[in-house]
């Protein structure tokens, strides 16, 4: 008899968690897993949205890998040059400012809800602004730059320097690194400081060996999710630069669009998600891997 | 800190850090203000260098009801109200719905059921993108706003129901425990106590969800096509090609539309500063 009710009470409970998930389990499937496995049939077809998928095996893949007319490895020459720059730019940067904020201080508060402005201006105003800002003729950095009797800048529209531009404009944007830095400064145990103090240790020395280590884990963080967001750079191209000039900003996921939407090439665009899919996977997975000989858990490994 | 002697070499070092984030700080603003500052100007001010006008001698307010007229601003607010207010809708009650159900509930395939909604976080959106959008246009929705407000009903992204279970986990459980001995049902729990409990945390979800459908423009360029249907980000994006060279009316088309976001910032600016603490993730 006990035993009966039990299990009914079990199947209940069952049945009440799958309800309450339901919503989001069949957000999965719908949204995430029925267009993956999509995205990885239409990779190997040939498929230009009127027609039908026309299977084609891996053709797509080497066609993008090893053909002559593709613009595939300009964008990834394009999107690694912008990784390789934005990445640490964005990192230290946002360090830096945390570290500051973290200090004690007057008007905290107001700083750190100053520093986080711009990360929710929409990124197509944000954009506009930087254009006129940057402006060659009549924007102020050019100015800025004459007044220290610097050469002046193309900026987006130069070749060598829209890069950079675009660095610097992400740097301004990284407020919510910043916090999630500032969230790891603050709990790290002012003891270990003071420790450091009475053995006479000075402030490289507190950087060195306290903060750093200790930061280590959201350092970690942050350069993962780093990685994954700038490979995966977009808007910046699209309002800014169409992937020009001379496709030095053409960049991946830009490109990829490009091919789906404007050339209607399905097929390749999801060959083209998934070689980005199994980059960031990589990538990913030898963070992890080598995450150990650097990243410090205060609790032990886990 | 508070015992220390305050010699010269401590306001020496004051001042200088002081110094740097004053000039940080400037650094920071500059881009706003010049947004604000050129929105009120005519365009020669705007092109004057030497030297440089700081404040439009003259307040043209006007220029915002050019922009404001110029384009179909109207319309596009009253699109972007709609998929804003009814994704805020979707996703605070359906990721709330899954959070309860990863923090409270006992269930089989709990475990695996949360592994893949987090997964989801580090699936790059254009391995998705061509797929759903051929999905949407099988059901015959591009160019209407269900595309992107549909998929806020399921789940409302992995991010929000990981930062509500991660504050659900904190509300104990005897409040639960004991209207379970009154009688209530799992459903009467999560109204009751879990949501009432987590206004909080809700505040964060329902602002982050504001300021993200407030600036995705990804979402609109793909799926929207005709004017009529247009929000605000890819309104201003049309604006820039059709006045691109009018940039006192482009920068007030500019302020216009981050304004709302500013406002939704300094409301609730406290409670979104914690809610990237507590799961150390990023919007």
């Amino acid at each position: 008899m006990d035993k009966k009710k039990n299990s009914e009470k079990k199947i209940r409970a069952n049945l009440t968690g799958w309800a309450f998930v339901m919503p989001a389990l069949v957000g999965f499937l719908i949204f995430n897993l029925l267009p993956m496995i999509m995205s990885a049939y239409y990779s190997l077809c040939e498929y230009n949205i009127i027609g039908k998928p026309h299977w084609i095996g891996l053709a797509n893949y080497t066609a993008l890998l090893f053909g002559k007319n593709e613009t595939f490895w300009v964008s990834v020459r394009a999107t690694v040059l912008y990784a390789v720059m934005a990445v640490p730019a964005n990192l230290v940067f946002s360090f830096m400012i945390a570290i500051l904020l973290n200090r004690e201080m007057a008007g905290r508060a107001f700083f750190r809800s100053l520093f986080y402005l711009p990360c929710i201006v929409p990124a197509v105003a944000s954009s506009f602004v930087w254009l006129l800002l940057m402006n060659p003729d009549y924007g102020l950095l050019n100015e800025l730059l004459r007044l220290l009797h610097l050469p002046k800048s193309q900026f987006f529209w130069g070749a060598d320097s829209v890069l950079p531009s675009i660095v610097f404009m992400g740097i301004w944007g990284t407020g919510s690194t910043q916090v999630i830095f500032l969230a790891g400064l603050q709990n790290i145990p002012r003891v270990y400081y003071e420790a450091l103090e009475i053995d006479g240790g000075n402030a490289w020395h507190k950087l060195w060996n306290v903060t750093l280590p200790m930061v280590s884990s959201t350092l970690f963080f942050n350069l993962v999710m780093g990685i994954i967001g700038a490979l995966q750079v977009f808007s910046q191209a699209y309002i800014l630069t169409n992937g020009g000039p001379n496709n030095r900003s053409l960049f991946y996921v830009y490109d990829l669009w490009r091919q789906a939407f404007k050339y209607m090439d399905m097929g390749k665009a999801s060959a083209m998600a998934w070689l980005l899919f199994f980059v960031v996977i990589v990538l990913t997975a030898v963070v992890f891997k080598t995450s150990d000989k650097w990243v410090y858990y205060e609790g032990g490994e886990d | 800190m508070m015992g220390r002697k305050r010699d010269f070499r401590y306001y020496v070092k004051r001042t200088f850090f002081y110094s740097f984030l004053l000039l940080l700080a400037t650094v920071c603003v500059i881009p706003l203000y010049w947004m604000v500052r050129s929105s009120f100007m005519v365009n020669t001010e705007i092109y004057s260098m030497r030297p440089f006008v700081f404040w439009p001698k003259e307040m043209l307010w006007e220029n915002y009801a050019k922009a404001w007229n110029s384009a179909n601003f109207p319309v596009y607010t009253l699109n972007t109200m709609i998929v804003v207010l009814s994704c805020m809708a979707g996703t605070c009650l359906t990721s709330a719905m899954a959070a309860y159900a990863f923090s409270r509930l006992n269930w089989k395939g709990k475990k695996q059921c949360f592994a893949l909604v987090l997964s989801t976080m580090m699936l790059p959106g254009s391995v998705t993108l061509i797929p759903q959008f051929l999905i949407w246009r099988n059901f015959n929705l591009v160019d209407t706003l269900w595309p992107l407000i549909l998929p806020s009903f399921f789940g409302g992204g992995a991010f929000n129901i990981f930062l509500l279970r991660q504050f659900f986990l904190g509300i104990p459980r005897e409040l639960d425990d004991a209207a379970k001995i009154d009688g209530a049902g799992a459903l009467q729990i999560f109204f009751r106590i879990m949501i009432p409990l987590s206004k909080s945390a809700m505040v964060v979800v329902a602002l982050f969800t504001f300021l993200n459908c407030w600036n995705d423009f990804f979402g609109p360029i793909i799926y929207l096509n005709s004017k009529e249907h247009f929000t605000i980000a890819i309104g201003l994006l049309q604006f820039k090609g059709d006045y691109g060279t009018k940039w006192n009316l482009l920068m007030a088309a500019s302020t216009l539309s981050v304004m709302p976001c500013i406002l939704v910032y300094l409301f609730g600016q406290k409670y979104l500063v914690e809610g990237i603490a507590l799961t150390g993730l990023k919007a």
